[in-house]
């Protein structure tokens, strides 16, 4: 118990480190706002530069009016004698006047700010409309799952916590959710946007610029909220095609014994009850699919990375990782472990 | 002297220790009723859940020769457990019992919410039920689903005729939901019929 107080007080003080780092290591990661990697999320960026500059020298006028009240205060001669409470009109009138200004000059900017706000609202939300690329990002607690839509069905395919894009392509994202409310939130994308269950909506952005960006659900949506995470991968035009040809096969046949015996444990155990690999009788859509689970980088709604140790430490215990999370702690023995993670991980 | 203005006025003089006496008496008494109020359902994600072996050696049936031994009933923690509940309502939908038991009204199997049990009303009936399967439809879910949830299903199945408190079962649905919910259905007594459909 007292240990546990520890790591929660060890915790607590990390966490407020974290937060006071936040905002100085935000401002190169991959999980920014002030990075924008869409011209929308640029947008978003002026706006909010605009906002910290104007912030910035509202406060350092406040301070320093407060400092200079702070030592212009009354001589020692001036506290000992009696107050004089008697009108003086002229004091007063000057004193109105200064409030009234500095009120003027407070709505002024805050309606500046509000057109700002308003204009870069507008500009975000339009975008000319040339053949979009359609996904489908569904909300699950506690992981995404992304549809790619094509125009040929069967080219359509399901992926789970990471999304990759083709760089300088319009995207349309529809956004919908299966549970409770989440919310879409890759700052270096775009602004958040809610998925809420039983209605649908749309987030259009245009990526372009290449590289690894995080998101994460921004609505709080349960035990695992915060470790609810996903990864956009911006790539070319032609990786992006690559990536999607494999993506639309089905998952690779087991190679050698142990993988054969694998996909038996896969098949004959708790893991056929929610999840996909294509290409098997495995087709359930509760939890991640898995047809080429090996080719993701991340597990666990990119709480853990991809290896052959965090998958064992996952499939077993998982509840240890993230309490709560869907899926159940497994028993299996020692070999059958071994032949499920071969066959795991040899689904690239 | 002349008098200043006291931002925090002192009290004129301090109040009696009879009332000072009772002042505190009544805090202490607050806060009891509070500690009280702490207590809280667990929902145990580690927690070890009855164990199957409970249910193991269930009779299906009362009819046995010579005299009728007792059986000691087993004791699910799910029932009186809302997580527990409420998570057995989730797998009934994503395990498709639904699929076949229609929310429990019945359609291509038999319906749960009424009073009659083709195969045990009890917990470890409703266990053994789901995990071995039963003749003429019934698959068996052994190995496919883990025991613990197989308990939080019986909690839930059990609630759909009203044999669990009203406390602890579902009050609504994430979905939209035609019968009252579990947790204002009446309570069903049971009979066994014997007769399979």
């Amino acid at each position: 118990m007292k240990r546990h107080k520890e790591t929660q007080s060890r915790y607590r003080v990390t966490g407020c480190c974290c937060a006071a780092l936040m905002f100085f290591q935000d401002l190169s990661g991959a999980h920014s706002s002030v990075e924008p990697a869409t011209p929308q999320a640029g947008r978003i960026a002026n706006l909010w530069w605009v906002m910290f500059y104007v912030s910035v020298a509202v406060l350092a006028l406040v301070t320093a009016a407060l400092i200079y009240a702070v030592f212009r205060r009354r001589s020692a001669r001036e506290q000992t004698a009696p107050v004089d409470l008697s009108p003086n009109t002229n004091r007063e009138r000057k004193a109105t006047r200064a409030a009234a200004v500095a009120l003027a000059v407070t709505i002024a900017i805050l309606f500046v700010l509000l057109g700002l706000s308003f204009t870069t609202g507008r500009a975000v939300s339009f975008l000319s409309n040339e053949s979009p690329l359609e996904i489908k990002a569904v909300g699950h607690r506690w992981w995404w799952e992304f549809q790619y839509v094509d125009p040929v069905p069967s080219r359509g395919f399901i992926t789970a916590n990471e999304l990759r894009l083709p760089q300088g392509r319009q995207i349309v994202l529809t956004l919908t959710s299966n549970d409770v409310i989440h919310s879409f939130w890759a700052p270096n994308l775009m602004g958040k946007k809610d998925l809420i269950p039983g209605q649908e909506s749309r987030l259009i952005f245009r990526p372009e610029k290449q590289g690894v960006f995080r998101g994460q659900c921004a609505e709080f949506c349960g035990f695992q909220h915060a470790q609810m995470g996903f990864l956009v991968l911006v790539e070319s035009d032609g990786d992006f095609s690559d990536w999607y040809n494999h993506e639309s096969q089905q998952a690779v046949q087991p190679s050698n014994d142990s993988e054969k015996r694998g996909r038996q444990v896969f098949l004959s155990s708790t893991c056929v009850m929610c999840h996909t690999i294509g290409g098997t009788p495995a087709n359930s859509n509760i939890g991640p699919p898995l047809t080429h689970l090996a080719s993701r980088t991340s597990i666990a709604a990119a709480t853990l990375t991809n290896s052959r140790e965090n998958l064992a430490k996952w499939v077993t215990d998982s509840q240890k990782i993230k309490p709560g999370n869907r899926m159940p702690p497994n028993v299996l023995g020692p070999e059958n472990l071994d032949d499920l993670l071969n066959y795991l991980t040899s689904l690239k | 002297m002349r008098e200043g203005i006291l931002l925090f006025p002192r009290p004129a003089r301090r109040s009696p220790p009879a009332l000072r006496l009772r002042v505190v008496g009544m805090g202490a008494l607050a806060l009891l009723i509070f500690q009280a109020a702490c207590k809280r359902e667990e929902r145990g994600f580690r927690v070890q859940p009855p164990s199957a072996s409970a249910a193991e050696g269930s009779r299906m049936t009362d009819f046995q020769p010579g005299p009728r031994t007792p059986e000691s009933p087993v004791k699910n923690e799910y029932e009186d457990n809302a997580y527990a509940l409420s998570e057995g309502k989730r797998l009934f939908q994503e395990y498709n019992c639904s699929g076949c038991h229609f929310n429990g009204g019945g359609g291509i199997g038999p319906a749960l919410m009424d009073d009659e049990w083709l195969y045990g009303d009890k917990p470890e009936n409703i266990f053994e039920t789901i995990v071995e399967g039963r003749p003429n439809g019934m698959p068996s879910f052994r190995g496919k689903v883990p025991d613990y949830q197989v308990w939080q299903l019986v909690a839930y199945v059990r609630s759909l005729s009203g044999q669990v408190g009203s406390n602890a079962a579902p009050g609504r649905s994430d979905h939209m939901q035609t019968s009252s919910p579990e947790q204002s259905r009446p309570r069903e007594s049971p009979k066994l019929s014997g007769k399979p459909r």
